[in-house]
């Protein structure tokens, strides 16, 4: 099993809770993970990515490889095209559409949106508003990951237990919410891939 | 057994607290911070009552590093790479003194300058200095390195340095713990004399350093982080250093690379490996991370010349990270290269938060300074630096931590009156102290703006040394207190902020501004911790 994955947005989006959240459930199938991410200066609401490796074999780089990257998990739309150099002959990309606007050029979302629909394999999901159904707009990125699931060669019992050890300590709460986040991700995924 | 997943940095942090260290003494700096952050909530490190607070700045770091050594206990100064630059004077002669407990220097370079000035590369500063250096090729080596590097540094009697990049330090993977070592007990060197740098003196230990190159050259050629790998095809041998050795073999997922390759770890080079690998093989390619300075070595290093290739043949580039893609191209392989970048997606530069104090600061003073001519906003390096930035546009100048108040002076007594620093509460105490007492005795023309965010932000947001001191060090080094304001820079104020502006910039001598209000991010995150 290998799965390389590009996770991307912008500072402040918190992208790493969702590689924390595979990181733990991928250690509980006993796979082997590297992953690189962004610290320091673009953290200020620059452009943030994570490379995440998951396999059962050892791995070499920390970095993806171009067009190697089996999925792009984007929590916001433009910055999913940002590392299409990633992504491969194969790969699905799996964007939030809601756009994240702190530069006085964004582009129109529409054409974004028209970028991201030539692909031959994406999910584009707005995952604020499921977020906002469940009860808390801070779980969309655990929506993401959802949408994200199936194309993660990962049981999904094994994702949700990841859940419940970073939520864990905030109360069953906490967990059930992200946990009901988590699952309508993955439906809406499932419905429309 | 169980394996944690560290970070570069955090694999380091508890490499350091497992091999017995009493004391880590660092100034925070992107990708060396979260090292000192990692040992600084460490529990075993505070069990141990191991010293972990945050220094002025990378000289004072390493000079009480120092201090510990000579005391007999193990110690580690931790940086990033042109942290190197401020230490450089303590670095480079403590290599001649020598250590009496274990003494690490971890150096995190980062190449590509993802959150730096330049991308030097520190293992030159290694071998100016003249003593081992380590560099991982992954979280597991740079645990160990960290855990046994005081006792290679115990046994080699000299500092060791332990390099990094950017992309070990900030990237996760499995680390399996060893046994924790205990701490060292208080110890003098046995030579009253080890420590004193008279020339006579000086001279002698010189000499020793230069004997030692050999035991530290022996340690390298048997050293369990460099080896020589078999391979078939002797038309091309391959040295890979640090983590270029990860991004060689991605492209053998069996684990088996077809040329010999010599892998290294720790420097001084390997001399039996590398000559093996100029007897076995046509050509050479060197991959390293940072500047071509092993290939450099080796091209006047073969009598037979055998042709290197690397940065500076133009095989791989000469500046920036390498990845496995630029190795897959110097190797010959054709790869899928994915998909173009649209052209809708926009360049998202980092910006300063909203609600910033440095904001306000920057509104009110372009608004005074539009009665000036341009080019007179000299900066520093911190969140206020993106002020060189739209909408702002206000300063001219960012180049090491505390030139803004210098480069101002220089640039009054070159007659460019009035001049304007703009720098931060931990630049300030990090190197702006001395040449603000320059500019106070000679009554330079210049208004010094300290923007004070109670902070050390840009990293982090870590305690800053001057918290709360920062009126009483500008009197203590005879700034006017008459000419010392300090303001809360806030919308509210800003009629305010620009009169004090305006008047001091008029004023014939050292002026110090100083808004004052804490970081929006600290806030919150003290907030948080609160809870
Ligand atoms: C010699 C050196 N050490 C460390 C750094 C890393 N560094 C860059 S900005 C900064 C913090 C500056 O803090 P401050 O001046 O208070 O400004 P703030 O970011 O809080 O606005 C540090 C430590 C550096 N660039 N150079
Ligand atoms: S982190 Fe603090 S100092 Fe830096 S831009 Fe944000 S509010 Fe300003």
């Amino acid at each position: 099993m290998k799965s390389d994955i590009i996770l991307a947005g912008v500072g402040g989006q918190g992208i790493l809770s969702i590689a924390t959240a595979l990181g733990e459930a991928a250690l509980a199938d006993n796979l082997l993970i590297k992953q690189a991410e962004t610290h320091g200066m673009s953290q200020r609401g620059g452009a943030v990515y994570s490379h995440m490796r998951i396999s059962d074999r050892p791995i070499s780089s920390d970095l993806i490889p171009g067009g190697a990257a089996d999925l792009i998990l984007s929590v916001e739309p433009m910055e999913s095209l940002r590392y299409l150099p990633y992504l491969s002959e194969t790969g699905y990309l799996v964007t939030n559409i809601t756009p994240f606007v702190n530069i006085p050029n964004y582009p129109d979302i529409e054409k974004v949106m028209e970028e991201i629909r030539k692909l031959p394999r994406f999910i584009a999901i707005d995952a604020d508003a499921i977020a906002k159904e469940v009860g808390s707009s801070r779980a969309s990125n655990m929506v993401m990951l959802g949408a994200a699931s199936p194309f993660i060669d990962i049981e999904f019992s094994k994702i949700e237990a990841g859940i419940r050890t970073i939520f864990g300590r905030k109360g069953e709460e906490v967990v059930n919410l992200n946990l009901e986040a988590l699952r309508r991700g993955r439906q809406f995924a499932e419905e429309n891939r | 057994m169980q394996k944690h997943l560290f970070l570069g940095v955090e694999a380091i942090g508890q490499g350091a607290i497992d091999g017995g260290m009493s004391g880590v003494y660092s100034y925070p700096g992107t990708p060396s911070t979260e090292i000192t952050e990692f040992i600084q909530e460490n529990p075993l490190a505070e069990e141990r009552n191991i010293h972990r607070t945050w220094t002025a700045n990378e000289k004072t770091a390493l000079e009480t590093a120092l201090g510990m050594s000579y005391a007999g206990k193990r110690a580690m100064s931790c940086m990033k790479h042109v942290g190197l630059n401020v230490a450089a004077d303590v670095f480079v002669n403590a290599a001649m003194t020598g250590v009496n407990g274990g003494l690490i220097v971890t150096v995190a370079d980062d190449p590509s300058m993802h959150s730096s000035q330049n991308e030097q590369d520190s293992r030159f500063y290694g071998k100016f200095a003249m003593v081992p250096v380590l560099e991982p090729s992954s979280q597991q080596e740079a645990y160990d390195m960290a855990r046994d590097g005081f006792a290679l540094s115990e046994q080699t009697k000299v500092p060791v340095m332990l390099r990094i990049t950017t992309r070990l330090a900030h990237s996760r993977a499995g680390v399996a713990r060893k046994e924790v070592l205990p701490e060292n007990q208080l110890s003098l060197p046995a030579d009253p004399r080890q420590f004193i740098l008279l020339p006579a003196i000086a001279r002698r230990k010189y000499k020793g350093l230069l004997e030692s190159q050999n035991l530290f050259l022996k340690l390298s050629e048997e050293s369990i982080y460099n080896r020589y790998e078999e391979g078939a095809e002797k038309s091309l041998g391959i040295i890979a250093c640090g983590i270029a050795y990860n991004y060689l073999m991605e492209h053998y997922p069996n684990g088996t690379c077809p040329y010999p390759v010599v892998k290294i770890s720790q420097y001084p080079l390997p001399e039996n490996y590398i000559n093996r690998l100029d007897q076995e093989c046509d050509e050479i390619l060197v991959l390293e991370e940072g500047a071509p300075m092993v290939e450099e070595m080796l091209k006047g290093f073969f009598a037979k010349g055998t042709p290197i290739k690397g940065r500076l043949d133009g095989t791989l580039p000469r500046d920036g990270e390498l990845n496995p893609d630029l190795i897959a191209k110097a190797l010959g392989k054709q790869m899928f290269s994915g998909y173009a970048i649209p052209e809708v997606v926009a360049n998202r530069p980092p910006a300063l938060c909203m609600g910033c104090g440095h904001q306000d600061a920057y509104v009110a003073m372009n608004e005074v300074l539009a009665d000036y001519s341009k080019g007179r906003v000299f900066s520093d390096i911190g969140c206020y630096t993106l002020g060189a930035l739209p909408p702002y546009e206000t300063i001219f100048s960012c180049v090491d931590m505390g030139a803004s108040i210098t480069m101002a002076k220089g640039a009054a007594d070159a007659g460019l009156i009035p001049a304007v620093a703009m720098i931060g509460d931990s630049t300030f105490a990090h190197s702006g102290i001395t040449g603000l007492l320059d500019a106070v005795n000679e009554k330079s023309s210049i208004t010094v703006v300290i923007s004070d965010n109670e902070s050390i932000s840009m990293t982090g947001g870590q305690d800053s040394s001057a918290f709360g001191k920062i009126e009483s060090i500008c009197i203590g080094l005879g700034v006017d207190p008459a000419h010392i304001h300090t303001i809360v820079p806030l919308k509210k104020n800003h009629e305010e902020m620009v009169r004090l502006f305006r008047e001091e910039f008029a004023y014939n001598g050292v002026s110090v501004i100083i808004p004052r209000r804490e970081c929006i991010q600290r806030a919150s995150s003290r907030k948080r911790n609160k809870k």
